[in-house]
């Protein structure tokens, strides 16, 4: 159980900055995702925490602690490598058993054949036989000790890369998207059974991927982070709901959030690319504004109806019980995705121009600086209503 | 052809057999067949004429009694290979060549391995250091020979005033029957480390960085370490075949031995192809020569043999 | 790899560079003291004093010898001629072998390769002997033709090219084909320009291996006009200027300074070329 303190962490690579003044407190004992696209730094943080990798500005500390200078075994932490980076030519029971070896034993205790006969040698070994024997059958691979890395699944592999990490119990797990490398039905799998044992040892997990349904539903807090920079950190739904800033609300949620770029009208309403809406932004006329539309905040409204938006259906996908509709909108780039039930949509046809209906409460306001303009406090914040009829606005 | 384009005109390419598609499809096989001929013919002749009938040729001539310019030959079945290993000279010289072998391999493979490590260990300077050792193995040995000779020359050779001014004993490294094979066997190394370099430093960037930052989180981050937990195990395949490659260049050495030595003093320097060339082209001794020539092929062809089947079990080992 | 950037400590590069600068100091010593040698005067190879540069430069007169006594520019122009002529003998005639065994589809094309990889398992020098009665039989000894003869097909070239032409893909053959070019044609034109790499890697392989033959040169040749480099310089050392060590130094050097000045030019090239004949 270790916090974590990053504070301004720099470093570019060359001319190319990968880590542009990262700061970031991981709590003690919280799994904390990094969440970005590939190139984003995330993995680069991640190993500059390990201590595989220094940084050019900034520290790193564990339990208020600067570990800067230490190298990646004094740092007390484990990892686990995407591509799991066991040693092929040492059995299962060898490579979780290293770790342990490099700390309890002298380096003329792990010479070959004489290093067991010196004196003390027998009882640590076969004390870390016992730890190696233990951790294997939490993760159910000991029938697999005497085995190789070549001999194994990916999913047994994974199991051995993890068996080695906890085997020392360190304060802090670091993992580097382990789950990439399986396919779709055992990364569900072992999503929650690295969710398990989060719950069981309780230790800080610091977890790098770019799969947002991993971050989702793993983490206690995700920091999504893009280009070198941190955006926003907080727990998953509110990342989802309440996002900083439009690139954050971009790169959460499948299928993308449509923005839809808007001006505020001298009576209040919003002028969305010439069909208005009634939304409450608690912002100047003739200001403009990105509206930030998730797909499931539309619905298909009665075909006479104030404050929707309308556009041509160009592509229907069905999912099962949702249907994925793409619109394109008169006179706008971009198309707009709407998720609808399927059966109250059964009727729509590709080339049909349909109405949506928006649910006003549900959107998301953006600035042309791209950050997130929360209306006010919350006597501005008008719910418009599903009735036909505007309601006056509260002006400012 | 003709039948063949009728039928795509049609457009009805059916799946029936009738004559006029059988015998298209067979055309078009004899053509291919033709093709195949062609371009393998001269291949195929040479291969015959100078490697198969030439490796046959060999083993039949070892066992006759022909000579050159005889006009006829005699089986003697083994007579010439009991006549061979009676020699006391050829006895000698085999004895030599395993002798030279065992010296050569591992010279060369630690020497080799050695600088592999080295300049992969920096950034700095890797083309020119491994340039400069890889030099003796381009060069033309017959000339490097040459000046391996003035360098051990027992008076005005290099060697001999070092060794004087630091107080290292100086010999007749090349007259002397107890130094001349060791030396050869330096030359041998010198010339060949090079080549086992450029393998292992090949084998050096195919180990993923993931490795070491594995040893690193797990505590095997001092240089020893790190040898013994991952560069060397993962070294193994290519090191054994960097084994059996410089063995088979070892065992056919000549040229030092041509132009040094001659196999003198004594028997003490003759090498294996050295023996096979006196027999065969100066003294002419077809029968024998060609027995000779049957040995070192068996040995050959096992060190090749080892050696397919250690690149068959190193796609197993990842 | 071996050492990571951030933490590869000073005195470890010093130690790095002075073990590196000493054991490439040693494996070029013969080559330093070759042409050393070659630029001094009798007077002082002779004598039992050390000195890298001569006190009196006599390179003019060494290499002037070393050109005139022994007839060293015809032995370097017959290296050129034979490992051309070799080299241009091997590609016309395991190319299309090879193009044959990657890409058509024969009767006996897996005994075909048999042979080949046969081919590849022995040294040449077992094969010395009764290709000399070849030669013999076939009145080729002494000439130039001797020297190229038992070289001209290369199963290591066939074995190369054809791993190489399997990677290319079939469908870039069959529009050859539809395009009308003859199968013969599609090796000049398509196979070989796309394999690049391995023509020069094997090409680097056998200038390197025959101009640095010597084994069957002696074999195959008497005449000092036919004598390829090594051979030429095996005999310079043995011929009357045996002991003057300044002259045979000169030749020594000229005979590998060609493919010296190549390899520093290219030496990945030539690196790559060399290694791959062994991972066959």
């Amino acid at each position: 159980m270790a916090a974590i303190g990053l504070d301004r962490l720099s470093k570019s690579y060359g001319a190319n900055p990968v880590l542009k003044g990262v700061s970031l407190a991981i709590e003690s004992g919280e799994f904390l995702t990094l969440l970005g696209p590939s190139g984003c730094g995330k993995s680069t943080l991640l190993r500059i925490i390990a201590g595989l990798e220094l940084q050019e500005s900034g520290s790193v500390t564990v339990d208020a602690l600067p570990v800067d200078g230490l190298r990646p075994k004094r740092r007390d932490v484990a990892m686990v490598f995407q591509s799991y980076a066991l040693y092929p030519h040492m059995t299962v029971a060898a490579n979780i058993a290293l770790p342990l070896r490099m700390r309890r034993l002298s380096a003329w205790q792990r010479l070959p054949l004489i290093g067991r006969l010196l004196p003390g040698a027998r009882a640590t070994i076969r004390q870390i036989d016992a730890d190696v024997r233990r951790t294997a059958a939490l993760l159910e691979i000991d029938h697999a000790l005497a085995r190789r890395p070549g001999q194994l699944s990916g999913g047994q592999r994974q199991r051995v890369a993890l068996g080695r990490a906890m085997v020392r119990r360190p304060s802090v797990f670091l993992m580097d998207e382990p789950l990439s490398n399986l396919d779709a039905k055992l990364r569900v799998s072992m999503r929650a059974e690295i969710k398990e044992l989060h719950r069981k040892l309780g230790v800080t997990f610091v977890y790098v991927t770019h799969d947002q349904a991993e971050a989702m539903t793993l983490s206690d807090r995700v920091a999504v982070m893009l280009d070198g920079e941190l955006l926003q950190v907080a727990p998953p739904q509110q990342i989802y709901a309440d996002p900083s800033e439009r690139r954050v609300a971009e790169f959460i949620g499948s299928p993308r959030i449509n923005m839809i770029e808007a001006r505020v009208r001298e009576d209040g309403r919003v002028d969305a690319g010439g069909e208005m809406l009634t939304i409450a932004t608690g912002l100047k006329p003739g200001a403009e504004v990105t509206l930030g539309i998730r797909p499931e905040a539309l619905d298909l409204a009665p075909s006479i109806a104030p404050g929707v938006l309308s556009g041509m259906i160009r592509l229907i996908e069905h999912m099962g019980s949702d249907l994925y509709v793409h619109l394109d909108r008169p006179g706008q780039a971009g198309q707009l995705v709407a998720r609808l039930h399927a059966e109250r949509a059964s009727h729509v046809a590709i080339g049909q121009t349909i109405r949506l209906r928006v649910r006003a409460d549900q959107v998301l306001l953006f600035g042309a600086d791209g950050k997130r303009i929360r209306p006010g406090d919350g006597s501005r914040a008008i719910a418009v209503s599903d009735a036909a009829e505007p309601v006056p606005e509260y002006m400012p | 052809m003709t039948a063949a384009s009728s039928l795509c005109h049609s457009g009805a390419l059916e799946p029936s057999r009738d004559a006029a598609s059988m015998s298209s499809l067979r055309k078009r096989k004899l053509d291919d067949m033709l093709a195949a001929t062609a371009l393998t013919g001269p291949a195929v002749a040479l291969l015959l004429t100078l490697f198969i009938f030439p490796a046959l040729a060999v083993v039949v001539i070892a066992l006759t009694d022909w000579q050159f310019g005889a006009k006829s030959l005699r089986f003697v079945g083994l007579a010439n290979f009991s006549a061979v290993f009676a020699d006391p000279g050829f006895r000698a010289s085999l004895g030599n060549t395993l002798a030279y072998v065992a010296m050569v391999v591992p010279g060369t493979v630690l020497a080799g391995l050695g600088t592999a490590l080295l300049i992969e260990s920096g950034k700095s300077f890797r083309a020119f250091y491994r340039a400069a050792h890889f030099l003796p193995f381009m060069a033309t040995l017959a000339a490097t020979a040459i000046a391996w000779e003035a360098l051990l020359h027992p008076t005005v050779g290099l060697v001999n005033m070092a060794f004087a001014a630091l107080g290292l004993p100086t010999a007749n490294w090349l007259r002397d029957e107890t130094t001349v094979l060791p030396v050869l066997a330096l030359i041998g190394i010198w010339q060949n480390l090079g080549f086992a370099m450029v393998l292992f430093l090949a084998g050096l960037k195919n180990i993923p960085q993931d490795l070491y930052d594995a040893a690193d989180v797990d505590g095997a981050d001092q240089w020893l370490d790190r040898l013994r937990t991952v560069t060397l195990p993962m070294l193994g395949p290519v090191a054994m075949f960097v084994v059996i490659v410089v063995a088979l260049r070892a065992f056919e050495a000549f040229d030092t031995v041509q132009i040094l030595t001659q196999g003198g003093p004594g028997h003490a320097s003759e090498l294996l192809l050295y023996t096979l060339y006196r027999e065969s082209f100066e003294f002419l001794r077809a029968g024998y020569g060609a027995a000779i020539t049957v040995v070192f092929l068996v040995i050959a062809v096992t060190l090749t043999l080892i050696q397919v089947r250690l690149m068959d079990s190193r796609v197993h080992y990842q | 790899m071996i050492g990571l950037a951030h933490r590869r400590t000073r005195p470890a590069a010093i130690a790095r560079h002075a073990l590196l600068l000493v054991t490439g100091g040693l494996v070029l010593l013969p080559f330093v003291w070759m042409t050393s040698l070659s630029l001094k005067p009798p007077s002082e190879i002779f004598q039992a004093s050390f000195s890298l540069l001569p006190g009196h430069w006599y390179a003019a007169e060494n290499y002037h010898k070393a050109l005139t006594v022994a007839p060293l520019p015809r032995y370097l122009a017959n290296g050129v001629l034979v490992c051309a002529a070799i080299l241009v003998l091997q590609i016309l005639i395991c190319a299309p072998c090879a193009y044959a065994l990657a890409k058509l589809e024969f009767k006996g094309r897996d005994a075909l390769f048999g042979l080949v990889l046969f081919g590849l398992l022995l040294p040449h020098q077992i094969l010395a002997l009764p290709v000399f009665i070849l030669g013999y039989s076939l009145g080729l000894l002494n000439t130039y033709a001797a020297l190229v003869f038992p070289f001209v097909v290369s199963p290591f070239g066939i074995f190369l090219f054809r791993q190489f032409f399997r990677s290319i893909p079939d469908d870039i053959v069959h529009a050859a084909r539809l395009d009308g070019l003859s199968e013969l044609a599609i090796v000049w034109r398509i196979m070989l320009p796309m394999a690049m790499p391995a023509v020069i890697a094997f090409s680097i392989f056998s200038v390197v291996a025959h101009w640095n033959d010597l084994f069957w040169p002696l074999i195959a040749v008497k005449s000092p006009d036919l004598m390829p480099p090594a051979l030429g310089v095996a005999v310079f050392r043995s011929g009357e200027t045996s002991t003057e060590y300044g002259p045979l130094m000169a030749g020594a050097v000229l005979v590998i300074l060609p493919l010296m000045l190549a390899f520093v030019v290219a030496q990945r090239w030539f690196i790559e070329g060399l290694t791959s004949a062994s991972l066959k």
